[in-house]
């Protein structure tokens, strides 16, 4: 693999010019400070309990995600052409779906085969024809990125459901801002505590006809066991909502109310971080006690938005991920401005026959996992976990896709031996109202702490970087 | 609010406050059964720690016999004993986290540093009298430091009212418990008024209610049993007497029902039983039969907890 682009130093000796300033403060302090700070760091972290829980794993049902104290820099001029391509992304996802629900003219194109849409779990028919407030399906966008040169953003997974991690973008922040004030002195960093403003009026402007012109915005959370009801309740914290939990919200007359002390108050807009398949019992599984009864009706009817969107999961499925610079050239007549991933998908005998013969150099990834779960990294893998993988291919093509090996960027970044480069990625958060579309300056940068690795998912050891983008 | 909110507030403050109490029990009892055994008498006092904590059934399942090492592990460590300070703080937490957008960051701290140190340093219990009685302080200063936060940062909102409520209902009760255990030492009319055996034994109440130094500020006078049980009942200057719980939970519940602009079952039971006890002298109470009257109080108290649940909680 080639040598990966690193995102402070320039091969020769030359800094890029954001991380000057960065570079001359890691300088000047001892490394004893520096990890005195990350000590620091870490206490605050469980202090305040940020932590997630990982599945299958009962020694610690909590866990700290590890946070690299060193910042990822990113120039602002780099952030503009990011923040263009971003918008330009998710105002395609939207209106796919809006067409995918409605009249398919990408279909009719054929641009999209019809039955990588009719014939994926992820499409959801009850969406036929059901029209959303505003037409927006994704509200909240989380659009995994990953750089290997100085020039291009390559987008590596579209996160339409119900994406996680902006409670990290913001507490990183914050943490960062208490231990290193003078570091901060130094640079102009665009803020980014004005994303709970940006998503709740997002969230009030898609609220539906029926609602007051004062709508309630309710948080849905599948509860206190999900890996990711910190952030849960962080959000609602910040929102000032209410967080609920099914059993909270009751459906009637088609109207969706939840339970307080002083009776039943009608919700508008549900910000759910429930998962389609167990929003309610009586449309999708019957065994979920996580959502509620009757919500489906009242969604059919127009009394309650759900954002984002029921069925937003066949806009970021991996089988259609590969369609994406088509259906962005489709919808919006322009180049897209973020790059995809090569990919290759195995459901075409053609390419399922080259990556059969390529196993040990390319990544290959279930289409419908997540997490970093079930995948293969081929280089990394042994010869055995390759056969086995091979195997699976095989009786089941369709469920894969697979991609070149790419050497994610690196960042300055604190390990046992001092600062080293480590693979980053990055997730911006993207949020669409009935106006305007909005993504605050940051993301939820994730490092793969391992030397070498390139898996950064918190699942699989990776950790989290505070992101500045510089305000110029 | 959403109700559930509301319950879960009501509960951890539940939770804390018996925790404590809890941890009183065991620091009064470790006193007392540290004296000679002529002071003590042949009652078990660790019998009567499990009495007053409501678990003695549950706890002959698991032991065979009362003595301080088990009581102790029983009530502050047991993971099988529902209500052992372990499984209190364990309980608050989990309360807490399902309500962190209901609570100041000071009182999440609190319970969630309490339990951070729980796993962290009392995870194998406690194996010297000295841990021990730093155990006991690490609940107390918890407690102390989580209705203190609470009372400090708290808006005085429905959230508040809710928070108060669990913990006055929650203390009545376990003040009440101890007076149902040890009220036949209350009794004025016993023979051995007066022994050192009695001394100590109302010094241990009172200890268990942390209300030693203010009987002396109250009465100026020596312990005497009645004045013990005047003290723990009725006078309404005491934060953990029956009739200051009650002070409490009439004022809490009329500001919720102020808030609401509805008045309900709740707030006519609480005026209820705050309406005897204002009206009653210790005479009427030995009259009556101290035993009868602190386990009507019993009832009516966790009938109270039942109204409020059923008027606001589900």
């Amino acid at each position: 693999m080639a040598v990966a682009f690193d995102e402070m130093n320039i091969p020769g000796g030359d800094l890029r010019p954001a991380y000057q300033e960065l570079a001359r403060w890691l300088k000047e302090t001892p490394p004893e400070a520096l990890e005195y700070r990350r000590q620091e760091a870490e206490l605050l972290f469980r202090r305040i309990g940020i932590t997630f829980a990982v599945y299958g794993d009962s020694e610690s049902t909590e866990r700290l995600i590890p946070f690299d104290v060193i910042p990822r820099i990113m120039s602002g001029k780099e952030w503009s052409l990011l923040e263009k391509g971003l918008k330009q992304r998710v105002k395609a996802l939207n209106m796919f779906l809006r067409d995918i629900y409605h009249g398919r003219d990408i279909l009719r194109a054929e641009i999209v085969p019809d039955d990588l849409i009719f014939q994926n779990p992820v499409f959801r028919p009850e969406m036929n024809g059901q029209q959303v407030p505003h037409d927006v399906y994704v509200h909240i966008a989380g659009i995994d990125i990953v750089r290997v040169d100085a020039e291009d953003f390559i987008v590596l997974e579209d996160n339409a459901r119900t994406p996680s991690g902006v409670s990290y973008m913001l507490e990183n922040r914050e943490i960062m801002m208490r231990l290193f004030p003078d570091l901060f002195a130094r640079h102009r960093v665009a803020p980014v505590e004005r994303y709970p403003d940006e998503l709740l009026a997002a969230l009030r402007s898609v609220a539906p006809l029926s609602a007051s012109s004062e709508p309630t915005v309710a948080l849905l959370t599948p509860g206190v066991y999900n890996s990711a009801y910190y952030e849960h309740s962080f959000l609602a914290d910040k929102l000032g909502i209410e967080l609920v939990e099914g059993r909270d919200l009751i459906v009637k007359n088609n109207e969706v109310f939840m339970r307080t002390t002083e009776g039943l108050k009608r919700v508008d807009v549900i910000y759910r971080r429930v998962d389609d398949d167990f929003l309610d019992p009586l449309t999708f599984r019957p065994d979920s006690v996580l959502g509620v009864p009757g919500l489906m009706s009242a969604y059919a009817a127009g009394n309650i938005t759900l954002a984002n969107a029921v069925g937003t999961g066949i806009a970021d499925d991996k089988a259609i991920y590969s369609y994406m610079p088509d259906i962005v050239k489709f919808y919006l007549g322009e180049e897209p401005i973020l790059k995809n991933v090569p990919t290759w998908r195995c459901r075409e005998p053609k390419d399922l026959a080259y990556v059969l013969d390529n196993l040990s150099e390319l990544v290959v990834k279930e289409v419908h996992g997540s997490g970093g779960y079930g995948m293969l990294i081929g280089p990394a893998a042994t010869k055995a976990t390759i056969e086995a993988f091979r195997e699976k291919l095989k009786r089941e093509p369709e469920g894969f896709i697979a991609q070149p090996t790419l050497a994610l960027s690196t960042c300055p970044t604190c390990t046992a031996s001092g600062l080293a480069p480590r693979h980053v990625d990055l997730r911006p958060f993207v949020l669409t109202g009935s106006k305007r579309t909005t993504v605050v300056p940051g993301g939820l940068t994730r490092v793969a702490l391992k030397e070498g690795s390139l898996v950064v998912n918190s699942s699989q050891g990776g950790g989290t970087k505070d992101t500045w983008i510089l305000d110029e | 609010m959403l109700s559930r909110t509301a319950e879960n507030l009501y509960w951890l403050a539940r939770y804390v406050e018996r925790a404590e109490y809890l941890a009183r029990t065991i620091d009064a009892t470790l006193r007392v059964t540290a004296l000679p055994a002529a002071y003590i008498g042949k009652t078990n006092e660790w019998d009567s720690a499990l009495l007053t904590a409501g678990v003695a059934a549950s706890f002959y399942q698991k032991y065979e016999e009362a003595n301080e090492h088990n009581v102790v592990d029983y009530l502050s460590f047991s993971v099988d004993n529902p209500s052992s300070i372990r499984n209190c703080i364990e309980a608050a937490r989990l309360n807490s986290r399902s309500v962190r957008t209901a609570l100041t960051s000071e009182m999440w701290d609190t319970i969630n540093s309490a339990w951070i140190e729980l796993q962290e340093v009392w995870s194998k219990g406690t194996s010297t009298r000295e841990d021990l009685a730093k155990f006991l302080r690490f609940v107390q200063e918890t407690s102390l430091r989580f209705d203190g936060s609470a009372y400090r940062t708290m808006l005085r909102n429905d959230a508040y009212w809710f928070s108060r409520l669990g913990l006055h209902l929650e203390r009545a009760d376990n003040t009440a418990r101890i007076l149902d255990v040890k009220y036949h030492v209350l009794l004025p009319e016993e023979e051995h008024v007066g022994g050192p055996l009695d001394f100590y034994q109302w010094s241990s109440i009172l200890r268990s209610v942390s209300a030693l130094t203010a009987y002396h500020w109250v009465y100026r006078e020596t312990l005497k049993p009645w004045l013990v049980a005047d003290l723990l009942i009725l006078n309404g200057t005491l934060p953990r007497s029956l009739a200051s719980c009650y002070d409490n939970l009439v004022r809490n519940l009329d500001q919720i029902g102020v808030a609401y602009g509805r008045q309900g079952p709740a707030q006519r039971h609480a005026r209820g039983i705050r309406n005897r006890l204002e009206h009653s002298n210790m005479n009427d109470i030995f009259q009556h039969g101290v035993h009868e009257f602190i386990q009507e109080f019993i009832t009516d108290n966790s009938r109270l907890g039942e109204i409020i649940t059923k008027q606001y909680l589900i």
